[in-house]
């Protein structure tokens, strides 16, 4: 097998067995990026020279015996998480050249691991979307078929896992930027329960939404990227001070005893497609056969979910993009007359449509005599969705539903509606607004050989069971095996 | 729903945002439609519920009020568009 196709635990495992060492390893990344990188175009920086450096220093570690787990892994960082010296834009003109001082605390994680970063990788700006073509850098191709989006905003993230340009990679999660792009690329991904992993770090789109998480060819890398970065920190006081478990130990493949809840609102939604349909219903007869106990459940305010959502991430996000003034770091726009005007200038000329659409959209509901109708109305009902999670997951472990209505869709297809392109976040909203952890692993293939993936959401801080319950999905399936079709478009 | 041009330029304004006259009307038209169709909460009635701020229950974090190394000054003026002798220098902001 060619080193850019290892997971995570088969690449550990050889590093430790000396048969492969980190320099071969990340230089053999490396090379792919070379390769695929120019159909792809999932990578805003490519840390070449720094990566190697990182691969010496853990072959070093290695030979010492004083290596962490990641010794060695060629990883992608969704271009939202700081790193120290290392060009971090959020894919936005404000951000061009803004050079972080200081590392998130998942970068800390994952150099403490010995992790190595080969680059930074695209989204849309300030995590903004849902294809990856609100970049403000430039859009990147799903590689199972060069002519569709990859999802989004942690699209760059998804891509590369996908088109093996890294061995895993790191979003973040807003309203479903982790779970929708794994979805549309045939990869895993987990958006952890909020509070789970720190946000120290990742620059703010919506505050009490966004949380990071990792994408992986399989569900055993995305347990060992969770298992390190998860935690409290200090930095970050919304995160929570819990006992982390161990996310690999509790693959255990055993679901007997699951109670797989299907929410009735979910299933009877029209804009499912058919394949997508399909796909799910077969994943649901896997559990079946297995032993599992399925239960239907009522998520009764699903309806209003989008429309909660697309009132209070905006909003929050108003408040906190009004740091980009031009003043401490980020782009300030030279002509201009007087503070105002170069305030105004500034943010004009370095946010993109989509970011200055959701500004005015979330200042609207803010500003005053709007307050109460729309930011105080989404935030009752935001009460509700959770309450309805609450009492779904007294009758069941594990809620089972589609990440998105449908494979992933053309580049330009959706991008002048905006509200039809929110709407296809029906699915995957609600764990945000509720707070819980939720998964995308896949689970089959359109007419067009696109992937689907199967979401998977559980009870607050109980990860572990959606991973064993994609774990033992992923034991009786081979989706998640199966590889975009690159070597076509490459002409090999 | 509509929105009328006015009260784009006049959020745009508080946000700190210059439209243009091109991009106005399609402004107006986009989040005339998306506020269309948060109107659809209205349905729901929210008498008797407390919004929710948080997904997860927070407490005030406290901290002991002790000093810590933080970022060194250079560092954190270093990604500014303009600096001077460790000072932000911005437009003139009184005549």
């Amino acid at each position: 097998m060619e080193a850019h196709a290892l997971t995570i635990h088969e690449a550990a495992i050889l590093i430790k067995k000396k048969e492969i060492s980190a320099v071969e390893l990340t230089d053999a990344i490396l090379e792919r990026i070379d390769d695929v990188e120019p159909l792809v175009d999932a990578y805003i920086t490519v840390t070449k020279e720094a990566a190697k450096k990182r691969a010496i220093a853990a072959d070093k570690m290695i030979a010492q015996g004083n290596a962490g787990f990641l010794a060695g892994i060629p990883l992608s960082i969704k271009d939202l998480i700081c790193t120290k010296g290392i060009r971090t834009t959020c894919a936005s003109r404000m951000l061009e050249s803004f050079y972080p001082p200081y590392n998130a605390t998942v970068m800390d994680k994952l150099n403490a691991a010995g992790a190595v970063m080969v680059g930074k990788v695209n989204m849309d700006e300030f995590a903004m979307g849902s294809s990856t073509e609100n970049s403000g850098i430039k859009p990147t191709k799903n590689p199972w078929d060069l002519s569709r989006v990859p999802g989004g905003s942690s699209g760059g993230s998804a891509a590369s896992v996908a088109a093996e340009m890294c061995l895993g990679s790191l979003g973040s999660d807003t309203g479903g930027s982790i779970r929708q792009p794994a979805s549309h690329c045939g990869v895993v991904g987990i958006k952890p329960t909020y509070g789970r992993v720190s946000r120290f770090g990742l620059v703010a789109f919506a505050s009490s939404l966004d949380q990071i998480g990792p994408l992986a060819k399989d569900v055993t890398d995305a347990a060992i990227l969770l298992n390190i970065i998860a935690g409290y920190d200090p930095r970050d006081s919304t995160s929570v001070d819990q006992p982390v478990p161990d996310y690999v130990k509790a693959l255990t493949d055993d679901i007997k005893g699951l109670t797989i809840g299907i929410p009735k609102e979910y299933h009877t939604s029209t804009g499912i497609s058919e394949s997508v349909g399909t796909a799910i219903d077969n994943a649901m007869s896997v559990f079946k056969n297995a032993g599992a106990d399925f239960v239907e459940i009522t998520l009764p305010h699903t309806d209003y979910a989008v429309a909660a959502y697309y009132l209070i991430a905006p909003a929050e996000a108003s408040s906190n993009l009004a740091r980009y003034d031009g003043v401490k770091y980020g782009f300030r726009s030279r002509e201009s007359q007087g503070l105002l005007d170069m305030y105004k200038n500034t943010r004009s000329l370095g946010f993109g449509a989509e970011v200055q659409r959701r500004i005015i959209l979330g200042t609207y509901a803010l500003s005053a005599g709007y307050y109460d109708a729309y930011y105080k109305k989404a935030s009752q009902v935001r009460t509700l969705i959770k309450q309805d999670f609450k009492n779904a997951f007294d009758a069941c472990d594990v809620i089972l539903a589609p990440v998105a209505p449908t494979p992933a869709f053309k580049i330009g297809e959706n991008i002048d509606d905006p509200l039809r392109m929110y709407l296809s976040d029906i699915f995957t909203i609600s764990a945000n607004l509720a707070g819980i952890p939720g998964l995308s692993v896949p689970c089959g293939f359109s007419a067009e050989g696109l992937p689907i993936g199967l979401q998977l959401m559980g009870n607050y801080f109980d990860e572990a069971s959606i991973l064993n319950a994609a774990y033992f999905f992923e034991r009786q399936t081979d989706f998640h095996q199966k590889k975009a079709h690159l070597s076509k478009a490459l002409n090999k | 729903m509509k929105i009328s041009r006015e009260e784009v330029l006049y959020v745009a304004n508080l946000a700190r945002l210059t439209i243009d006259d091109d991009d106005v009307e399609t402004f107006a038209e986009q989040l005339g439609s998306i506020l269309e169709y948060v109107e659809n909460l209205n349905r729901v009635d929210t008498s008797e519920v407390l919004p929710t701020a948080h997904a997860i229950e927070t407490a005030n974090a406290f901290r002991k009020d002790e000093t810590t190394r933080h970022l060194d000054r250079n560092d954190a003026i270093a990604n500014a568009p303009k600096a001077e002798d460790g000072h932000f220098i911005v437009p003139k902001v009184i005549e």
